[in-house]
């Protein structure tokens, strides 16, 4: 193509995103409420799998130590534990550490006060990479040298790993609906936009233009309002998320749950509304014109 | 310069025979005049001749290109030889008069100086100095089809197919026109002229091929409308 002739359709793209201003601005509206749909669906899928995540990471299992071992021995444990896969970190406790602990959940109870600080085992806190292997693990630890049981909270786990996997699914249907309902809105939306333009089409056809000289500033026109619906559709999102969070922190909410900054999700939030917006820009305007290019 | 030979042409949704094994012949430099009353297959000859539907029998020929077997991805660089005009002018309504026109250059690829150069000759030639800023709607019946005139010359078009040019304009705007169409004949163009208007067709002395029911049913050089409706 020549360059004179590719600068000329660039520009007739342009110039057609104001000609079409009413188009324009409904293409741009619809691919906004579209991603602002998608997106919170997404930040809060997002939020919900960090708070998971948080409770796989609060989510412990105690090994405790055989009685016998000397404090040395049992110490000595700790490199095996951390050898066994799955383990991503094991912290000593000593008996003494331990009973402390216990009596101070019981502050109010003198029940314990003469019992020797011997009563209870040495044992080792352990976290897990993945809380859906618990058992595996669990297994691996118990049948190391020198350590008398295991501790492990099966049923949380078991519960917490039920909860991440309906919640993953059910995120996940619901992003794939909103998303081809998006897709079915702007396909609509642009269609009735390039219908106005049929009458267009044709004179160019009948003059000679080549599909792809016709098609040329549609796409740059989707693509420009893509980016567009995009990028507004981000600054959007991003407000509503920090007042939201804003709000929410301020309220007894704040206090239990632990919300990911926007700031975090920064660039691959821009990355996906700006692609999601040029890909539907791009892809609907080439699309919605197909058939008017058969003449 | 176009050669129909035995054309038949048959919609398939209503089965309406529009073209019957249809033959004519236009020569280069000739000025001539298609008509025939409504339905009588006027329309069909001028979309079979701009290639926009296909025969289902016999072979037609326009400017050099075979349009029986010719290939859609051709029939861009088909079109830009030749200059259509239609009854309801098809001009872009956001475009200026300038900018319609120019878009016809900028479909072959002319350069900015080409434009620059042929859109004021071609605007001057059909008589719309001075009316090169205006968007469509802000012109006459007359001078729209007058913007449509020079959209269709600005190429160098070897072949102008005029269909109905003067279905929306006044008796005195229309003969205008063919006036301009017959100088335009003059400086080395054919033209193809579709109408129903026989006080016009008689006006002009010139070959006049008239249709009924898909068929030719006269074709003289005496410039008279033979159908008599």
């Amino acid at each position: 193509m020549k360059l004179n002739r590719f600068f000329y359709l660039i520009k007739e793209g342009i110039k057609s995103i104001f000609t079409h201003g009413f188009m324009s601005f409904a293409s741009v509206t619809i691919i906004v409420a579209c991603l602002i749909i998608m997106g919170s669906f997404s930040l809060l899928s997002f939020n919900i799998d960090s708070m998971i995540s948080d409770m796989e990471q609060d989510n412990e299992i105690l090994a405790f130590v055989e009685d016998e071992l000397s404090d040395e021995e049992a110490m000595a444990i700790g490199t095996r534990l951390e050898a066994v896969s799955n383990v991503s970190s094991v912290t000593f406790v000593t008996r003494q550490e331990a009973f402390e602990s216990f009596k101070a959940e019981y502050d109010d109870d003198t029940r314990f006060d003469d019992l020797p600080d011997t009563t209870l085992r040495h044992r080792y806190v352990i976290h897990l990479e993945d809380l859906s292997l618990v058992e595996t693990t669990a297994q691996d630890i118990k049948a190391i040298n020198g350590i008398a049981d295991v501790g492990a909270e099966l049923e949380i786990s078991r519960a917490i790993i039920t909860i991440r996997n309906i919640i993953s699914l059910v995120s996940f249907v619901i992003i794939a609906i909103l998303f081809v309902v998006s897709v079915f809105i702007m396909n609509n939306t642009i269609k009735l936009a390039t219908y106005s333009r049929k009458e267009e089409i044709a004179i160019m056809k009948m003059v000679g233009a080549s599909n792809a000289f016709i098609r040329f500033p549609f796409v740059v026109e989707g693509m420009i309002l893509g980016l567009l619906g995009g990028g507004v559709a981000f600054f959007i999102e991003w407000g509503l998320y920090s007042l939201l969070t804003e709000k929410l922190m301020a309220t007894i909410i704040g206090g239990i749950v632990n919300v990911v900054a926007f700031e975090i999700l920064l660039i691959p939030m821009l990355a996906i509304f700006l692609g999601i917006g040029l890909l539907v820009g791009v892809f609907g305007s080439s699309v919605a014109i197909r058939n008017y290019l058969k003449i | 310069m176009v050669s129909m030979k035995d054309v038949s042409m048959v919609y398939k949704t209503s089965g309406t025979l529009a073209t019957d094994h249809l033959s004519l012949n236009i020569d280069e430099g000739e000025f001539v005049f298609l008509v025939g009353p409504s339905g009588s297959g006027k329309t069909t000859i001028i979309k079979l001749l701009t290639g926009e539907i296909k025969a289902n029998e016999g072979e037609i020929s326009v400017n050099g290109f075979d349009l029986t077997h010719i290939r859609r991805r051709r029939l861009p660089k088909f079109r830009r030889t030749l200059g259509v005009i239609f009854q309801d002018f098809r001009l872009i309504d956001d475009k200026t008069v300038y900018d319609n026109v120019a878009f016809a250059m900028h479909v072959v690829g002319a350069s900015k100086r080409e434009i620059r150069e042929r859109v004021p000759y071609v605007l001057k030639l059909v008589g719309l100095e001075g009316r090169e800023k205006r968007l469509p709607q802000e012109l006459s019946g007359g001078e729209q089809q007058r913007v449509a005139v020079a959209r269709a010359l600005v190429n160098r078009p070897r072949l102008i197919i005029a269909d109905e040019p003067t279905g929306n304009l006044d008796p005195a705007k229309s003969l205008e026109l063919m006036l301009l169409l017959q100088k335009i004949n003059e400086l080395g163009t054919t033209v193809l002229v579709v109408t129903h208007e026989k006080e016009l067709v008689n006006a002009f002395a010139k070959r006049v091929i008239s249709i009924e029911n898909g068929s030719i049913v006269s074709d003289g050089m005496d410039g008279y409308y033979a159908y008599e409706a």
